[in-house]
């Protein structure tokens, strides 16, 4: 039973990870309708700064701080420079952005090296509790407690707020919230600087849980959240978290009982909720 | 009757096509006037142009004094002008109420006057208030389309086809709304219906292959037999 509980916090806790991912390509990617292969790139820098950060000055808060301010700048030069030009072009996107990942990757090594970078949790999330037989991981509490509140966060702010009703309108028909004498542009530029910082922030959440970052990290969580994105279904929040949690899960528990199987699982998964629904698990109307 | 709005041979493209190839019209304050014309002939797109959703490449739109041909949409439409397309543009996935918020862009008591007045003009949509805007039938979008145009201050509002696609007893209903309306703002009306533009219109242009051909009042075209049946294609 204690075994149990372990593999399910470790894949409760990876999966808020790549929640936290998804989440901002699930704004970027399900509801602009903007394929951004340069979003491990976002993660990756996120990671980075933010490590930098909390080497320079010690404190965690002020590594996570750093982080989400490296996304949103980068997120902003990323729609301003790279997407703006191709929004509604899908090859374009995965031409443009692709490339762009490359050089996000690279840029990473010349201002830090090639070399990988390690990292600890700060004192106060480090450690376990032991309850019984069941060690809990206090770190993994933290990234799971993290993860649910991006997610009250974000889903209030679309769901009750007027600039989230503007985002989900503005995403069925921007010519006519144009028209309402909102400038959309700028309403689809802030909700990519978010989706960055969200990217960002799962790269410095996730230094700790790994102990070391490197360039390419970006790309292999990069194509995870893709495929949460894909089975929670385009733009549904729900969905996406169900999904990451779903994925985070069935790795930790597949890795240990049927390791020869655990890399293809998501694939699995994945192709399986395209045969049989889709339009992914949670759908957003149309 | 001073003149709100004047499109001054304007001249727009969609893509390689010339598709307005010298259009102008003028619409006084007050009234309604009807853009008419066969299929094709550049009504829906003189209103898209005056929008900004396709900005002209040579001509002027003058907004109560103002040049505002190349101004982003967002902005003309800050300037007090109420659009509804010929799609509608309902979005789909919110309900009426969240159609209505999106449209608000304050929320103080004129804003709150003239909201009520609207729910007063289409009953409907207090009905369905919390229904999801993609599953109201065609002649409720229509009605929710054109209160979300009026919800603003917008002393213009354009409206195109209204009456396209639907049942005649929804589009006398739809017509009576327009007649109130028109008593509190100004509107330019984009219709192919000639029975309801005759009826509701003060003022007539035609357009035909993409230039303004004649215009006048809309008592003289409804007697006018003979270019009804060469630019409208009836008798």
């Amino acid at each position: 039973m204690d075994l149990i509980i372990n593999l399910a916090l470790n894949g409760l806790a990876t999966g808020m990870l790549i929640f936290l991912l998804a989440a901002g390509l699930t704004l970027i990617f399900g509801l602009m309708d903007v394929l951004n292969f340069a979003h491990g790139g976002l993660f990756a820098w996120g990671a980075y700064s933010g490590v930098w950060v909390y080497a320079l000055t010690e404190s965690f808060v002020l590594g996570i701080m750093g982080a989400l301010l490296t996304g949103l700048i980068l997120g902003m030069i990323t729609e301003k420079f790279i997407i703006q030009p191709v929004y509604g072009n899908h090859v374009q996107q995965i031409l443009i952005t692709l490339g762009f990942m490359l050089v996000l990757s690279e840029l990473l090594k010349v201002v830090w090296g090639p070399n990988q970078l390690s990292t600890s949790a700060p004192d106060y999330l480090a450690g376990s509790w032991v309850i019984g037989e069941v060690i809990i991981i206090k770190y993994r509490v933290f990234i799971i407690a993290v993860g649910f509140l991006v997610f009250g966060i974000v889903q209030l702010v679309l769901n009750k707020t007027r600039v989230g009703l503007v985002v989900r309108a503005g995403v069925m028909n921007k010519e006519m919230v144009e028209a309402f004498g909102i400038n959309i542009k700028k309403v689809f530029m802030y909700v990519f600087m978010v989706g960055s910082a969200l990217a960002a922030l799962g790269g410095i959440l996730l230094a700790p849980y790994s102990g070391v970052i490197y360039a390419e990290m970006g790309m292999e969580f990069a194509i995870l959240a893709f495929i949460v994105v894909v089975i929670g279904g385009m733009g549904s929040f729900p969905g996406s978290l169900f999904a990451a949690i779903l994925v985070g899960l069935t790795g930790s528990f597949m890795t240990y009982y049927v390791p020869e199987l655990s890399l293809a699982v998501n694939m699995i998964l994945m192709a399986l909720v395209l045969v049989f629904r889709p339009q992914g698990l949670f759908t957003v109307k149309g | 009757m001073s003149t709100l709005l004047k499109v001054e041979n304007i001249e727009t493209y969609i893509g390689q096509y010339h598709i307005l190839q010298g259009v102008s019209f003028e619409v006084k304050k007050g009234e309604v006037t009807v853009l008419l014309g066969r299929n094709g002939a550049g009504k829906t797109t003189s209103l898209r142009t005056v929008m900004g959703l396709t900005p002209p490449s040579s001509g002027k739109i003058i907004y109560k004094g103002e040049e505002i041909q190349g101004l982003p949409t967002f902005k003309t439409a800050s300037k007090g002008i109420g659009y509804v397309p010929e799609d509608q543009g309902i979005f789909g996935d919110l309900t009426v109420e969240e159609n209505m918020k999106v449209a608000m862009k304050k929320q103080d008591g004129e804003t709150k006057d003239r909201m009520n007045w609207v729910i007063d003009l289409f009953p409907d949509l207090k009905k369905f208030w919390k229904k999801a805007g993609g599953n109201l039938s065609g002649g409720q979008k229509q009605m929710l389309s054109i209160a979300r145009a009026y919800l603003n201050n917008n002393d213009l509002i354009l409206i195109d086809e209204p009456s396209k696609g639907l049942a005649p007893i929804v589009v006398e209903k739809v017509m009576q709304s327009i007649v109130e309306m028109k008593e509190r703002t100004t509107i330019l009306l984009v219709e192919q219906n000639f029975i309801m533009a005759s009826k509701i219109g003060d003022r007539f242009y035609i357009i035909d292959d993409g230039t303004s051909v004649h215009d006048g009042k809309m008592e003289m075209l409804v007697k006018d037999d003979e270019m009804k049946k060469k630019y409208l294609g009836i008798a």
